[in-house]
């Protein structure tokens, strides 16, 4: 079913363990503000990394690096085509949930009727069968979340940014689409880098949990997750990764480590 | 509700003032002989209401398809928005009742110079409200329609012009709201027939309730106009009525 369904990835796949996101030694400053200091990181094919970081700790920019919206000062960014996920959905809202979600393949030029015919389909995917034809402000934020990773998956890159995609749902919605977000990529493996300040979502998604220190942004510490996923929050695992996390992010300086403000943050 | 209540109190008290004081109708007629001449003149008031109302939509259509243009002209162009922006700010001092006369003289005395003069009028306010409506997309929206790889013309047609739609009838909403009084000024200025031509006509003669009457209508037709204006944002951008961040 799903191979009707996803986009095609592009470009030849050399071999599993190719890492498909490469910053070596990146640095990036705004002024007299340093918003990343040499900063290495990878992703693996189908790799999923968080990055967690308290406010300030470049999260944002790391993550526009990738997909190109910026440029490092210093350092070297490899990327395969990566495609953003803002935090706020940015649902068009003149579009429709079918409209949003198709806007990928109507921006690269397939015709209306197949793109909202692939968009149907993976819609239901994602569990907003019956809401295709809903409007943007009718939607539930959960529901506009899914609308907007929908678009993010048809865009049909490799690699996903996600910037804080559940920071502004609450705690229930935002643990239901943890679970639903860890079928989804079952289902449609890609490789995804997931920005989020809250540690518990970083360690019950990811493979790795990558922490950063608040301004100037480095890497302090890379956690690996072993537990297959879906793993509850309460597993043993999750639970030390997120302890390892919150000790690393408070010698870093990091003064909100697991707060799960729903506020974004600059650059 | 209430401003139908306070309408008819103010009425009263006018036709009151009118009749109580034997005020001739010359000077100020009382609401029902403004009434009586809605009545008697009504053919009269219809064929110069047809005229004015042709001016006021087609003046105001005009003055969209231009303002929009230039708007996106501007958007699109940061050195012509440097270059234009402040010289037409400076140009809505310009007093167009003043410039009136210079239009018929240019254009004559059919309906061009009435479109010119209400255009004029209206395109200020829609030119601004279409430039903020195409900068109001959010610069994360643009980030995520580049990283979908949408070109500058794409991101345009998607997001911006989309955007700018309710912001410029907006616009027009407010433009229509003097659109009526630019083209009585225009009829003023060299004119054969229409409402601003009856109130010219009117006013010396002393058929004081006739004037009103034509005021009346003028009236009428702009309220009309705005409800279409509302009524098509309501139609065309149903998105612009909603809030925008439902809760979660």
């Amino acid at each position: 079913m799903a191979t009707d369904l996803e986009a095609p990835v592009e470009g030849p796949r050399p071999g599993a363990d190719e890492a498909e996101v490469e910053l070596l030694g990146v640095t990036r400053t705004f002024g007299p503000v340093t918003a990343l200091d040499g900063v290495t990181l990878r992703a693996a094919r189908h790799e999923v990394v968080a990055v967690v970081g308290a406010s300030g700790s470049g999260k944002s920019t790391l993550l526009e690096l990738v997909c190109g919206l910026q440029a490092p000062d210093a350092g070297s960014v490899r990327a395969a085509r990566a495609v953003l996920m803002p935090q706020r959905d940015q649902l068009l809202p003149w579009l429709d949930a079918l409209g949003n979600a198709a806007l990928p393949l109507r921006l690269q030029g397939v015709g209306k009727a197949q793109a909202r015919e692939r968009a149907h389909a993976l819609l239901r995917e994602v569990g907003l069968a019956g809401f295709e034809r809903a409007k943007v402000y009718e939607l539930s934020g959960g529901m506009r979340q899914r609308v907007a990773f929908a678009r993010t998956l048809l865009a049909g890159a490799p690699v996903l940014c996600l910037d804080e995609p559940f920071g502004a749902l609450d705690a229930i919605t935002r643990a239901e689409l943890h679970g639903w977000l860890t079928e989804v990529l079952a289902r449609e493996p890609r490789t995804v880098l997931l920005v989020t300040h809250d540690v518990e979502e970083a360690a019950v998604l990811a493979d790795r949990v990558v922490v950063l220190s608040p301004r100037p942004g480095r890497v302090v510490a890379e956690i690996a997750v072993e537990t297959p996923r879906p793993r509850p929050a309460t597993a043993d695992e999750v639970v030390a990764v997120r302890a390892r996390a919150l000790e690393a992010l408070a010698a870093a300086g990091g003064e909100a480590g697991g707060a799960r403000e729903a506020g974004g943050e600059p650059g | 509700m209430l401003a139908a209540l306070l309408f008819l109190l103010l009425l009263g008290a006018w036709e009151l003032y009118a009749r109580a004081g034997n005020v001739d109708d010359f000077i100020l007629p009382a609401p029902t002989e403004v009434g009586r001449a809605l009545y008697d003149d009504r053919g009269l008031l219809w064929d110069n209401l047809l005229v004015t109302a042709q001016e006021v939509v087609l003046g105001l259509a005009l003055a969209l398809v231009v303002g929009a243009a230039l708007a996106i002209a501007l958007h699109f162009s940061p050195l012509l928005r440097r270059a234009v922006y402040p010289l037409l700010v400076g140009s809505q001092a310009i007093p167009i009742v003043t410039v009136a006369p210079l239009l018929v003289v240019w254009f004559g005395y059919g309906i061009l110079p009435k479109l010119v003069i209400v255009a004029l009028v209206c395109f200020f306010p829609i030119v601004v409200t279409t430039l903020d409506g195409l900068r109001s997309v959010e610069p994360e929206q643009h980030k995520l329609l580049r990283t979908l790889g949408a070109s500058r013309w794409q991101a345009f047609r998607w997001a911006e012009a989309p955007a700018a739609l309710p912001a410029a009838l907006s616009g027009a909403k407010i433009a229509v709201a003097v659109g009526g009084i630019a083209a009585v000024f225009a009829e003023y200025a060299g004119s054969e027939d229409g409402l601003g031509h009856l109130l010219l006509q009117a006013i010396p003669q002393l058929e004081t309730p006739r004037a009103w009457a034509a005021v009346v209508v003028l009236a009428a037709l702009a309220v009309c106009c705005f409800a279409l204006l509302a009524l098509a944002e309501r139609r065309l951008a149903p998105w612009a009525h909603r809030r925008k961040d439902p809760i979660p």
